[in-house]
């Protein structure tokens, strides 16, 4: 079949061929973006911790009437308060391990700073954000992180600091992708780095395979993957333990923490968020993620209705208004499959510009965007996935009308009409 | 005429009911994605101190060391405890208050409650007439009661209703992190979104409960939290240790009545800045900055990236919807070439089909537009229904409804116009001739 009646047709349908390929080239580029954005939020939001989260809960608690952590006196007694606290809560039955902390991956509080190579030096050119998690010897076993090289903190190691006391880190643990950054050559153990240009030397002792910053927004992300730990129990009038549970018993242990640390001492506030497990930390971090992934995937699939209808509909008119020609050429020999492939054919060509220019304006909108919000660019594959679906709409929506064109019988064309 | 055509656009969209309901659903969805999407960023967006917001300033100074300077960077978003006292005391502005957030223990009389935390504000004296907050009872302290460091407090409704039933407590005793402290105000219900004067705290529905004067804050080490921003050997602190002198922590805000003044404050923070560079405190060149409340929202991007992505999606969506609608309409009134070469043959002017046509794409716009808007509802409905911080905001407002209005005629319009335009360039005698 030659193109040149199809042509010829479509000539006399400018506007409603014009408007149908707007359409689809629209509909190819919002969809295209709306599901690259789809597809960065699930990455992000389905990239690992580093941790073993199952089983894992936050105790976050605050002592009502503590003694003030900036005298030497008030952080010694904030230090025994802390200590008992966590020798209450590794008694419980179902609990494995516990290990004080600042923070936890995604928990969207977080102490960060620099780590370099030389002393004196902070916050400039060629020097390594970090967030810090100050903690102790059981941090590896409680947050399931997989060590390395070197070895794990030991409890000689152990320091205890007021919040704001400025104290020597002779011994940091890093992650593997903060030690990559800073020893490109490899054998980060026993090498010297600086904390947040302090001038005396802190050695790497180990290193281990993973371990996210506790944030969890864009501010985050550049540095996602460089933790520091540091073996030191910070003390104030609050305080966050790690818990391990034994598996499949944190709902168990999670209960009976309130309850625990009320008995070591009544003097303290717990309210509903204070005994979070991870699995509702990481889905609180991720709430505006999902919510967005969700609403822009029913848009998209909504559009996607939209346009397939549109499409049938002006199909449907199209084979209604040439009824008669169609029945003049079914008398004059068109099978009925020449009929049905007639309007598969021009579906395709009018589909085929439509993304033609859908191309062009996905890629467009995408560099928009990236000028003007944060996003990458959008690949290849991305747009020519859209491409394909959009073509393969397009002969899906025309299939019903097109067949409905080819069972006009050749009589139709000896009536008048 | 007008009942007559109205009449005849019934019969034919009657004809295809399913095309019919295809078009006036497109419009809908269209138009109720849009404004559920707009009206999210019209909350969001909005002036939370509408008749004063031009009148508040926020002065940002530069105290850091020559490390890192680089030219023409912002200056810290806070000011350190020092800058802010000597600021607030200078009094330069028509009011000016200090101010830092926190959170104290409650520890109520009646037996029946538990101990339990409330959000705190710490500030002086003018805040309560700067921000214009209502009392219900009482007034706030005054600048001599916040310097002795007087243990006064003022309330916001919620916790008077939680504590006192609602019942004027003026002059009663509140008992927060172990001091007694005597109730002189009650707020009415004041909580301006976004929560312009402190973004560190979470930009939107949020409320302090309690308003304690700054300077008995730091007597008594009560505990604060929001961000600290520090350098050179300064630390954070964390709960009630305060933030080193090299750290910013604090929120001065000052209102200026004209932009004389605000020009003369201007001057003055380069001035103060020089002072200090003199003494030695400050190591850079004088770096200010004087926003208003609208500038500073803008400055610090309140409105998250995400809402203004949706709305971007929702109007393609729209777009995507009405020229489908077009598309559609179009190819309807061409179907009926014939029938309108009839009526041209026997003398309607083409005015006179043009309207019969209008009318015809003008009702579908129209009930499109009324689904829009239920769908919007719908949709609000959904986004109060989601944990995002913004979420109870999200309400039509007659602002947003006008709009929405607009909007269905304009989508009406647009999608009526261009078909019935196109259908009354057909010739008749040729429409007559082809039958």
């Amino acid at each position: 079949m030659t193109l040149h009646p199809i042509l010829a047709a479509l000539r006399k349908h400018k506007a409603g061929v014009v408007l149908i390929s707007l359409q689809i080239a629209l509909t190819l580029a919002i969809v295209c973006n709306a599901v690259f954005i789809i597809g960065q939020r699930v990455e992000r939001v389905n990239r690992p911790t580093g941790l073993d989260e199952n089983d894992l809960f936050l105790v976050s608690q605050q002592w009502v009437g503590a003694p003030g952590g900036d005298d030497p006196a008030g952080v010694e007694k904030l230090d025994v308060m802390q200590r008992e606290d966590l020798t209450a809560l590794r008694n419980l039955p179902d609990v494995a391990s516990v290990a004080p902390s600042n923070s936890i991956p995604l928990l969207n509080s977080s102490w960060t700073g620099a780590l370099s190579l030389k002393s004196d030096q902070k916050f400039e050119k060629g020097i390594t954000r970090t967030a810090y998690y100050f903690t102790d010897e059981h941090a590896l076993a409680t947050l399931g992180l997989r060590l390395v090289a070197g070895r794990a903190f030991t409890a000689a190691d152990v320091q205890h600091q007021g919040a704001r006391d400025q104290r020597n880190r002779p011994i940091v643990i890093v992650t593997q992708a903060l030690a990559d950054k800073l020893f490109p050559q490899g054998g980060a153990v026993g090498k010297v780095v600086y904390t947040d240009g302090s001038s005396a030397p802190s050695t790497v002792i180990g290193v281990v395979a993973r371990l996210q910053t506790p944030a969890s927004g864009s501010f985050g992300n550049d540095f996602a993957w460089n933790s520091t730990l540091v073996p030191t129990r910070l003390d104030a009038n609050f305080a966050r333990y790690v818990v391990r549970a034994k598996p499949g018993r944190r709902d168990a242990a999670m209960h009976a923490v309130p309850a625990t640390l009320y008995a070591v001492n009544p003097m303290r506030v717990l309210d509903d968020d204070s005994v979070k497990s991870f699995a509702d930390i990481r889905a609180s971090a991720y709430r505006a993620d999902v919510g967005m992934a969700i609403l822009m995937g029913v848009v998209c699939l909504i559009l996607l209705c939209v346009t397939a209808a549109g499409i049938v509909g002006l199909t449907s008119f199209w084979v209604g208004q040439r009824h008669r020609q169609i029945g003049v050429r079914r008398a004059l020999g068109a099978r009925k499959v020449d009929i049905l492939h007639y309007f598969q054919i021009e579906n395709l060509l009018i589909a085929g510009a439509g993304v033609l220019v859908g191309v062009l304006l996905a890629i467009g909108l995408n560099m928009w965007l990236m000028s003007h919000y944060e996003m990458a660019r959008i690949p290849l594959l991305y747009v020519l996935t859209g491409v394909l679906v959009m073509l393969a709409i397009g002969q899906a929506a025309v299939f019903v009308p097109a067949r409905r064109a080819s069972n006009v019988p050749p009589v139709v064309a000896t009536r008048a009409a | 005429m007008f009942a007559y055509y109205l009449d005849l656009a019934l019969r034919s969209l009657k004809r295809n009911k399913a095309l019919t309901a295809l078009m006036v659903l497109a419009i809908a969805l269209g138009i109720g994605a849009s404004m559920t999407t707009l009206t999210v960023l019209h909350v969001l967006s909005g002036d939370p101190l509408p008749d004063k917001s031009g009148q508040l300033y926020y002065p940002q100074i530069d105290p850091q060391d020559i490390k890192g300077m680089m030219p023409s960077k912002e200056p810290p978003d806070q000011v350190t405890l020092i800058d802010g006292l000597n600021l607030l005391r200078a009094g330069r502005a028509d009011h000016q208050a200090l101010m830092t957030g926190g959170s104290v223990p409650v520890q109520p009389e009646q037996s029946s409650l538990d101990p339990f935390y409330v959000e705190a504000r710490y500030t002086t004296a003018d805040f309560f007439a700067m921000f214009e907050a209502p009392f219900l009872y009482g007034h706030g302290w005054t600048a001599a009661d916040g310097e002795a460091k007087a243990r006064e407090v003022v309330i916001a409704r919620s916790l008077n209703d939680k504590l006192f039933a609602g019942a004027d407590s003026v002059g009663r005793t509140l008992r927060m992190a172990g001091t007694s402290f005597r109730i002189v105000g009650v707020l009415d219900g004041w909580q301006p979104n976004p929560h312009f004067y402190d973004l560190n705290t979470g930009s939107y529905a949020y409320g302090e409960q309690v308003f304690l004067p700054l300077q008995t804050m730091l007597e008594l080490r009560l505990d604060r939290n929001g961000s600290s921003d520090c350098w050179g050997n300064g630390g954070g602190g964390v709960g009630n240790i305060l933030p080193s002198d090299t750290c910013v922590w604090l929120q001065f805000w000052v209102q200026l009545d004209n932009p004389a003044k605000a020009a003369a404050y201007r001057e003055f923070l380069i001035h103060y800045s020089q002072d200090q560079q003199a003494l030695g405190r400050f190591q850079r060149a004088p770096n200010v900055r004087l926003r208003n409340v609208m500038q500073w929202l803008d400055h610090q991007m309140v409105v998250p990236n995400d809402v203004r992505l949706q709305t971007g999606l929702a109007f393609g969506f729209l777009l995507v919807c009405l020229v489908n609608t077009v598309g559609l309409m179009l190819a309807k009134f061409m179907r009926r070439a014939a029938e309108l070469g009839v009526r041209r043959a026997l003398g309607a002017s083409r005015r006179a089909l043009f309207a019969q046509l209008l009318i015809e794409s003008g009702v579908v716009g129209l009930v499109g537009g009324c689904g829009g808007l239920l769908l919007a509802l719908c949709g609000l409905w959904l986004v109060r229904q989601r944990p995002s911080d913004y979420a109870a905001l999200a309400h039509l407002d007659p602002s947003m409804l006008f709009t929405t209005f607009v909007l269905a005629v304009c989508a009406t319009l647009l999608a009526g116009l261009l078909p019935a335009w196109r259908a009354c360039q057909i010739a008749p005698a040729l429409q007559l001739k082809s039958n």
